[in-house]
């Protein structure tokens, strides 16, 4: 157990656990610029700290949320640890690779970290031209070769998925069998592996314009800035569901499991999974309604965003019918997944006024997009984060930890969530622009709101980091299957051996068999020999 | 599980459990792999699209600063490379060793010259002030819209030579492990891997040809 | 009317823009609404140890169910969304489309100030003065980075680039102050690029120009461009070049070189001048040289205005 034998890992549960520190590592960090803009925001005036400081402020908070935390938060941690146990394999197909992965996400981590930390980029997170390259005088090409850096562990981790989960599953688990965890991160990997290359490239060309002053995004010399936010959001929208699709895959197994009944549609949501990967590579577009494009370019836009919602309907109302007739337990698991499935639904709706074209005009670069997407990424995908993070701890460290604080931290983070980012929403509606230092008087009631309510959030996410810890030491010990839960994981020791499965299993059994209402059911799905 | 099984998965490195399978997911892998470096790439050819739509006039112009004669010898330096690298691994699966490592050598040395004639090419036109930037020079009417081409030109070829150096490295690399080792060393699937990367490059090159080359002179 | 939380509305398209907000806010709090209350319904009545009756339908009953209801939650969102989209998308199609005969204003954006000019001379700065009632069609351009013009109490927004010209067009119906903001991120203060919008009664907007009248006309003052910079050297009456003769230019259908037929608006005014070797007037040669980087946004509003008048 020396440290070098962690950092020169080839298991995947080890390597999940690297991830998981230097992820919750860039989560606090990013939480505390965005604790620095909230106090900054309770006034209108800008006292706090200076102008230039709150733009670097919301850039290194929006830089590392997304990059550093919330794309690989699911996908590199659980995923890590859960695909290969969830399909009945000894490791990822390319172990060399995945512990490659986390090295590169290391060093763009550390190297964007530096530039944020020691000179600041005041861009915002979509690096917009030509401010970036010929106006901004921050580190830009520092952070941008961080994020380049981290992209490819992004396109690494995919490939491993995709080959793992194409050649790898055991025998019998055929793809309609697969647990939706793993449609979910299936889909992600395509996702990684086809949109962030264009990340890299499109970061590439603004890096090389930015230093030599000619290029293909200047309008000075016949480039077009437009192009760079075509290629941006042609990334950037298919990046909010690689935050998105594996939030939705932990939700699944989480209610299904303590509702003890099959998912509702098993079918339908495999295939709404796909769906959304594949449309939302389509609907770039509608983060341009009033950039100046052409009009029935943003009607194709509009219409398409409104196409790739249908298959997050599906899933909201499937995941609603699963409960019904079930038999519901309210551990902090599922407390997070019902929070999920609610915020999700509001942000969801609320994608809804964007995608309409003429909402849109009013609405877009306003606190009505913040609450948005925070109300998906942070209501929804960090709370699914948290409850696939409670449902599978006994799992991956062999302990429980104490079920009251996880449910009362549970409830605390909806109600500071909402407290903090609904506000924002009716901001937005009265037209407070996003991106602001200084604000009108008369926003300032809604802003001191959501101060007071990040507070509630700042405790709330302090909470599990403190219990969870205490119970790595002093938790009571977990049994194989603490929820009596189906799926291969479950049938392996907490925490799992070196090399997983003693005797490759054998599935016979449809995902979630569990019995329509037992009390309590031993794991289903076991393997046989 | 009988024991010559237990002897081929021990032979399998990680999570494999035989060699078909090691093979198979390697093949995907590397399609997968070579998926992302197609819209890696496809962004630049995007972006040459959108400047040449603009400027259809300037770029036929420009495009006929590039250099025809060596852009044609490199394309057929580097088909005659692919060439050799598939025979290369067409040696190397029915395990004749010399004749793999020679035409490793053979494909590396076209590489190599591929390089240097691009060099070349380079050199000739920073001399002729084709090289964006302050001391770019090209007829006034159009000289921003053609300083945009080479811009490109300069892109498109610099990360396909970054990526043919890459090929270069590796084929090195296969190559004397091969000579050194032999086949215990590296596998057939290692030759096989390097020759879908090669080979990729070169399809690049084959669209980057006419884009840069080519269309200006129809 | 205003709605709640809304911002006051002062614009013909800013009431319908309400209308739109009003309906879908209705439709999808009413959808999460039911959903939150099953949500509610369900957890409570299954909770474990409740006595609620779990027995299911057979399997084949519950398949059929099962089908019919999926179907009913793919199709009922799918048309309320065609509902949503074509409506926003109309009203989006009256946003893109100035009425003819619309006042036009000039907004030239820069870090961080916003600059007006009224056709008849008028220069404000972070300040607009329109009348009520008439039409106002702002041209906008950007000196440096992408700035955004956005008018909450109107629900109007349109982004101001660098290299081109957008539109952006209002009817303001009350008289009174409104917040000009700069909604996309500029640089340092991008917060502080903020100003207000006075819409006047007609008359009142009148004696405002009149009192402000101290200036030639944006025409006027691209007349005098026009001879500073040589054009009538080659385009004038009588030059010893042959150049198209630009009377009556604007809003014409112009054949180019290359076979296309573009028509003459500001776009291609500012392109005809900055980018003469783009799109070359079919039976010219392409002799005219480029004024890129010689002109600043400002005086190129004024040659264009002076442009669209001769006639
Ligand atoms: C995980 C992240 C995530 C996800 C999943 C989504 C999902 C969606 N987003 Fe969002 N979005 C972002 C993250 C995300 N977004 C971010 C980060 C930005 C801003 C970036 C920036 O500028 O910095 C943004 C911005 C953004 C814009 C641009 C706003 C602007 O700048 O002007 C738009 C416009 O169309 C949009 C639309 C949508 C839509 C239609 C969905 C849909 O996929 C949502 C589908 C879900 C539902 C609709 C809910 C469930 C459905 C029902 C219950 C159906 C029943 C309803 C009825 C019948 C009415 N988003
Ligand atoms: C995954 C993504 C993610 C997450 C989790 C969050 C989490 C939060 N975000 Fe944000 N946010 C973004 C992604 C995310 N955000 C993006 C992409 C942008 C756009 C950026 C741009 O415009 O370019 C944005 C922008 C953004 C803005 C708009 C800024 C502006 O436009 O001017 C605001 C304002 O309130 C905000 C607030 C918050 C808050 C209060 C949280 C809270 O949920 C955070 C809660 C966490 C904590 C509070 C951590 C607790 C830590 C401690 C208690 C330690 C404290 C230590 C010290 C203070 C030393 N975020
Ligand atoms: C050296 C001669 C010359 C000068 C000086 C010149 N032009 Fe031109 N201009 C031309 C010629 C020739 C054409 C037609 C070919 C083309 O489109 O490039 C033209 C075309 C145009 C057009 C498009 C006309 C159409 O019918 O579509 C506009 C507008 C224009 N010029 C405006 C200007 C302005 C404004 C100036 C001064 C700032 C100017 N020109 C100076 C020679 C000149
Ligand atoms: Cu100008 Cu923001
Ligand atoms: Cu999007």
């Amino acid at each position: 157990m020396t440290l070098w034998s962690w950092l020169s890992t080839h298991d995947h549960k080890r390597i999940a656990l690297l991830y998981a520190i230097s992820i919750t590592a860039f989560f606090f960090i990013g939480g505390a610029a965005a604790t620095l803009m909230r106090i900054e925001l309770a006034t209108p005036a800008g006292d706090v700290v200076s102008a230039e400081t709150y733009n670097k402020l919301f850039t290194m908070h929006g830089v590392i949320m997304v990059w550093f935390f919330l794309i690989p938060s699911i996908p590199a941690t659980l995923g890590n640890f859960l695909v290969p146990l969830m399909i009945g394999a000894r490791d990822l197909a390319f172990p060399r690779l995945n512990l490659t992965s986390w090295y590169l996400y290391v060093a763009g981590g550390l190297f964007t970290l530096a530039a944020l930390l020691l000179g600041g980029v005041d861009t915002g997170w979509t690096f917009y031209t030509p401010f970036s390259t010929l106006y901004s005088n921050t580190h830009v090409i520092a952070v941008v070769t961080g994020v380049f850096i981290a992209g490819f562990s992004s396109i690494l981790t995919g490939l491993n998925f995709i080959v793992t989960i194409h050649k790898l599953r055991a025998p019998g688990l055929t793809w309609f069998r697969l647990p939706l965890f793993i449609w979910a991160h299936y889909a992600t990997s395509v996702i990684l592996v086809l949109a962030t290359p264009v990340l890299a490239m499109t970061l590439t060309l603004l890096g090389i314009e930015r230093l030599f002053h000619v290029g293909i995004f200047d309008p000075a010399l016949g480039g077009d800035p437009l192009l760079f936010q075509h290629l941006f959001w042609f990334y950037s929208h298919p990046a909010v569901y690689i935050m998105i699709l594996p939030a939705m895959g932990i939700v699944s197994e989480i209610i299904a499991c303590f509702s003890r009944n099959p998912v509702f549609g098993y079918r339908s949501m495999a295939y709404a999974i796909i769906a959304i990967a594949g449309i939302g590579f389509l609907v770039w577009g509608h983060h341009m309604f009033v950039s100046g494009q052409a009009v029935y370019a943003g009607m194709i836009f509009s219409l398409l965003s409104f196409v790739v919602a249908i298959p997050s309907a599906i899933k909201v109302f499937n995941w609603t019918a699963t409960l019904y007739k079930g038999t519901i337990s309210f551990e902090a698991p599922m407390l997070y997944a019902l929070g999920f499935v609610g915020l999700f639904m509001f942000g969801g709706l609320s994608g809804l006024f964007l995608a309409a074209l003429a909402l849109d005009v009013h609405l877009t670069d306003t606190y009505f997009v913040v609450a948005h997407f925070h109300y998906i990424m942070v209501g929804g995908s960090v709370s699914a984060y948290l409850g696939g993070i409670h449902f599978w701890w006994p799992k991956i460290t062999g302990r429980m930890y104490p079920p009251k604080w996880a449910q009362f931290a549970a409830v605390l983070l909806f109600l500071g969530f909402n407290f903090t980012f609904f506000p924002q929403y009716l901001l937005g509606v009265e037209g407070m622009p996003r991106r602001y230092h200084e604000y009108a008087p008369e926003f300032q009631t809604l802003h001191v709101l959501s101060s007071a309510g990040a507070v509630i959030l700042a405790i709330g996410y302090l909470l599990p980091l403190v219990y969870l810890t205490w119970s790595l030491t002093r938790g009571r010990k977990a049994s194989a299957n603490p929820w009596g839960a189906t799926g291969l994981e479950w049938t392996v020791p907490s925490p799992p051996p070196v090399e997983n499965f003693g005797e490759t299993p054998i599935v016979t059994q449809e995902p979630y068999a569990y019995p329509p209402h037992a009390v309590s059911g031993g794991a289903r799905r076991a393997a046989s020999t | 599980m009988s024991s010559a099984a237990r002897a081929e998965a021990a032979e399998a490195s990680g999570a494999f459990s035989d060699r078909d399978q090691q093979r198979e997911a390697c093949d995907l892998g590397m399609w997968v792999f070579l998926t992302t470096e197609t819209l890696f790439f496809g962004v630049l050819f995007f972006g040459y699209l959108m400047a040449r739509l603009r400027f259809p006039e300037a770029f036929a112009a420009a495009g006929r600063h590039t250099d025809f004669a060596l852009g044609t010898i490199n394309t057929a330096v580097l088909l005659t490379s692919s060439l050799a690298m598939a025979l290369a691994v067409r040696a190397a699966a029915i395990r004749r060793r010399r004749w793999a490592v020679l035409l490793l050598g053979a494909t590396l040395t076209l590489g190599v010259a591929f390089l240097v004639i691009k060099g070349f090419e380079y050199r000739a036109e920073y001399l002729q002030h084709l090289v964006p930037g302050a001391d770019f020079r090209f007829d006034a009417a159009q000289r921003d819209a053609a300083q945009l081409f080479f811009w490109l030109y300069f892109v498109m070829t610099g990360i396909h030579a970054i990526h043919l150096a890459i090929g270069i490295v590796v084929i090195g690399v296969v190559a004397a492990r091969l000579a050194f080792g032999g086949f215990a060393l590296q596998s057939p699937l290692s030759v096989e891997m390097a020759g879908l990367y090669w080979h990729f490059v070169d399809v690049v090159w084959i669209f980057i040809y006419p884009c840069l080359y080519l269309i200006a002179r129809s | 009317m205003k709605l709640p939380f809304l911002p006051e509305v002062a614009s013909t398209l800013g009431e319908r823009v309400d209308a739109l907000f009003a309906a879908v806010a209705l439709v999808t709090g009413a959808v999460a609404l039911a959903v939150v209350a099953l949500l509610v319904i369900f957890a409570l009545k299954y909770r474990r140890g409740s006595r609620a009756d779990r027995r299911r339908a057979p399997e084949a009953v519950r398949l059929r169910i099962e089908r019919r209801l999926e179907v009913a939650w793919i199709g009922i969102p799918m048309l309320l969304f065609s509902a949503a989209f074509a409506w926003a998308a109309a009203l989006y199609f009256d946003h893109a489309a100035p009425p003819d005969g619309a006042l036009e204003i000039a907004v030239v954006a820069k870090q961080w100030m916003w600059k007006l000019q009224h056709a008849t001379g008028q220069r404000e700065i972070d300040e607009l003065h329109v009348p009520v009632g008439i039409p106002v069609k702002l041209v906008m351009t950007s000196q440096d980075a992408i700035h955004s013009f956005y008018i909450p109490a109107f629900r109007l927004k349109q982004d101001v680039l660098p290299g081109r010209y957008t539109v952006l067009w209002f009817t303001a119906t009350h008289a009174g102050e409104y917040h000009l903001f700069c909604a996309e991120y500029c640089g340092t203060d991008h917060s502080r690029m903020i100003g207000r919008v006075v819409a006047l009664d007609p008359a009142q907007f009148q004696r405002w120009l009149a009192a402000n009248n101290a200036e030639p006309t944006m025409a006027a003052r691209g007349e005098a461009l026009f001879g500073a910079l040589g054009c009538g050297g080659c385009h004038g009456p009588g030059s010893a070049v042959r150049a198209p003769p630009l009377e009556g230019l604007y809003g014409r259908p112009v054949a180019l070189a290359d076979g296309r037929t573009v028509t003459a608006d500001e776009r291609y005014l500012r392109d005809a001048i900055l980018l003469p070797a783009k799109e070359v007037v079919a039976g010219y040669a392409p002799v005219m040289p480029s004024f890129s980087g010689q002109i600043p946004e400002g005086d190129l509003l004024d040659l264009i205005a002076y442009l669209k008048r001769v006639t």
